[in-house]
């Protein structure tokens, strides 16, 4: 409405009701309250999608909003078309075909992991130099939401809800992700929401997000696809990856009493946690370390949590088979009235990046100053959350034993007022699957970002970040070295039989040895021959079902018997 | 997939006692480690047979890191190897070198 000045304020608003009036007579009789039948979808779509709109297509890195991407890809080109695509995890083949098919042109994102190698196809160029997408920027989760708050808030949400009610309630239930992030930026700034729905029934087992936030509801012919990503099977846990997790309970988590931390994905952390209840214990350690997370529903804590190690786990998201598990653990998880868990993607990455004393994952390679990457140059996969958790918090001021103890060594090297330091550690083998060194002399990400047009090398974690770097050759802390050269020194010391390890100087890398700065296992008062899969608290997936007494109910593909 | 085979010998080493062991499986990514007594005049001789060509300088510095910290002479040891990671190597060899000693021998797993 025009103001004194007769400037108009509610132009947003205006379009938004403009697309719900052509929605609703594109609609009829078909649409009920908020309900709008599976066939109409596509009419739905063009009424409410302009060209050029931002659309948030909700594909997180389990729960997918499969049906309305395939919906998505089935409007009208010549309608709907220059769509600029905004989405956490481009996970499906529809994600992408998009933009084969003209309707959409842009992509902001965070991760890509199933679709990086046809993306990274996608954007380089075509003989007549254009490329099919354009990437925006690929972020990090908690930057990504962050920006649909300011700059890249979406004109319409496509969303997937386990279930709703006629007036728009939605119970997103143990997988509800990165839905209320969306869902806020979205509704509140004249946006439409639109929400796949495995189920409609009268009343939800909770609302999760209120009914007058979402315009429409589908309920869709089949469940949403949700991938079990975070399922370990322990049968494949090496014993280089068990004597890799005692060097990280003795090394790291006892060295600093480690309270509260999030573990990346992966055998590397898998075997630290199915070591919690054996090693760690027999260490004493137990009550001391690992109390506290923000992790998803990983069933390799199974037996860390039946020993009484475990406080508490706030999740991203959750994971096939452990609903039921969860559900018989609420002092554990965070559960709703309802008796089911309600993860949070913004909220547990918050916590991982400024309540957590320390991140430890695995990548693909690191440098020689400690920058590690997962881009290869034939795939463009993104970050997920790894940056956020694996990053000081340079805005944390509350303290902790181990943040204060890894900044108290910090200043060691680098004298200034006292604050603290987030153990961030890098988990690898010097020498992945068919002999590829972890340990590079410069990252793959330099050509990809030369290749793909990008502004900076898509480093996950910046050496400055990285505290440790943990390999079977040892750990390095690179919070006690002085200056550059023996960061580097330090890193080479630990890379293995890697040209970047056997180039190392032998004699720095035995002072640094001597200073305590690399510890080997001997060094730790580890055997090596301990290091055996019998100290796995599981070893099979089998046994994390017998331990949680049932409950964890594995998917298929995990069962061999 | 033709098999690469590799000798090395190192000298000077200290004789030790011990019975024939064999540590490992001959899996994907694994490997497989005999050790048995051989008058050497204390060297230590290594045969690798491995599937995994072109990594002939690793293995020479996986052995003589492996040789520095046992200094195990008057053996011989026969390689089976099925594209292990050098991390694998080492442990293996250690793992063979205790179980030959008498020292194990401990459950070894895949």
């Amino acid at each position: 409405m025009p103001n004194s000045s007769g400037k108009i304020w509610d132009n947003e608003r205006q379009r938004r009701n403009r697309k719900l009036e052509r929605a609703a007579s594109a609609l009829g009789d078909s649409l009920r309250d908020k309900v709008v039948s599976a066939d109409m979808a596509v009419q739905l779509l063009e009424a409410v999608l302009e060209p050029g709109d931002r659309v948030c297509l909700e594909g997180n890195n389990q729960k997918q909003a499969d049906f309305l991407a395939q919906a998505l890809t089935r409007v009208d080109p010549a309608r709907v078309n220059k769509l600029h695509m905004l989405q956490s995890v481009l996970a499906l083949p529809e994600h992408l075909d998009l933009y084969e098919l003209g309707i959409a042109e842009q992509v902001d994102f965070s991760f890509s992991g199933p679709q990086a190698t046809r993306l990274a196809r996608m954007v380089g160029k075509s003989p007549e130099g254009k490329s099919k997408v354009r990437i925006g920027a690929i972020h990090t989760y908690l930057e990504l939401f962050s920006r649909y708050f300011v700059d890249l808030t979406p004109h319409v949400a496509l969303v997937a809800a386990q279930s709703a009610d006629a007036h728009g309630n939605l119970y997103t239930g143990p997988n509800t992700e990165d839905t209320p992030a969306i869902i806020e930026a979205t509704a509140f700034k004249n946006g439409i929401v639109i929400a796949q729905v495995n189920e409609l029934v009268d009343k939800v087992p909770r609302v999760d997000i209120p009914g007058d936030w979402v315009n429409f509801v589908i309920p869709n012919p089949r469940p949403h696809f949700i991938e079990p990503l975070f399922t370990r099977d322990p049968a494949q846990i090496s014993e280089i990856q068990v004597l890799m997790a005692m060097m990280a309970i003795k090394g790291i988590y006892a060295e600093y009493g480690v309270q509260r931390l999030n573990h990346g994905i992966g055998f590397d952390t898998a075997a630290i946690e199915l070591l919690l209840p054996t090693y760690a214990a027999s260490l004493g350690l137990k009550g001391r370390i690992c109390s506290h997370w923000a992790l998803n529903p990983h069933p390799a804590m199974i037996p860390a949590i039946e020993a009484g190690f475990v406080k508490s786990i706030h999740c991203f998201g959750s994971e096939l088979g452990m609903e039921n598990y969860i559900a018989a653990r609420p002092d554990v998880f965070f559960t709703g009235p309802d008796g089911t868990m309600r993860s949070n993607r913004a909220f547990s990455q918050a916590a991982g990046h400024y309540a957590c004393d320390l991140f430890i994952g695995s990548t693909l390679q690191i440098d020689m100053a400690g920058n590690s990457s997962t881009a290869t140059l034939d795939r463009i996969s993104g970050f997920g959350g790894a940056p956020n958790m694996g990053a000081d918090a340079a805005g944390r001021r509350h303290a902790s034993p181990a943040w204060l103890r890894a900044g108290e060594q910090r200043r060691t090297q680098y004298p200034g007022i006292p604050r603290g330091r987030k153990l961030v550690v890098q988990m690898v083998e010097t020498f992945r699957e068919h002999m590829q060194p972890a340990f590079v002399d410069k990252l793959d990400a330099w050509k990809l970002a030369e290749f793909a047009n990008m502004p900076i090398p898509p480093v996950m974690i910046y050496g400055d970040d990285v505290t440790h770097i943990l390999t079977e050759e040892g750990i390095a802390n690179l919070l006690l070295c002085a200056n550059a050269e023996e960061r580097e020194q330090a890193i080479r010391g630990v890379a293995g039989y890697t040209a970047m390890g056997l180039g190392r100087d032998v004699r720095i890398v035995e002072n640094l040895r001597d200073r305590g700065v690399i510890r080997r296992a001997e060094d730790l008062g580890i055997n090596k021959r301990d290091a055996t899969r019998d100290l796995l608290a599981a070893r099979s997936i089998k046994d994390l079902v017998r331990t949680s007494g049932g409950l964890y109910q594995p998917p298929v593909r995990f069962r061999n018997w | 997939m033709t098999i690469e085979n590799l000798k090395y010998r190192f000298d000077n080493g200290t004789p030790i006692q011990g019975a024939t062991a064999i540590v490992g499986v001959l899996g994907s990514g694994n490997l497989e480690v005999l050790v048995e007594p051989a008058a050497l005049n204390g060297a230590c001789e290594i045969e690798v047979s491995t599937v995994a060509r072109g990594f002939g300088a690793i293995w020479q510095a996986v052995m003589k890191d492996f040789f520095a910290r046992h200094r195990a002479g008057d053996i011989r040891i026969s390689v089976n190897d099925a594209g292990a990671t050098p991390a694998i190597v080492s442990l293996r060899l250690d793992q063979a070198i205790e179980t030959y000693k008498g020292k194990g021998p401990r459950k070894v797993q895949p």
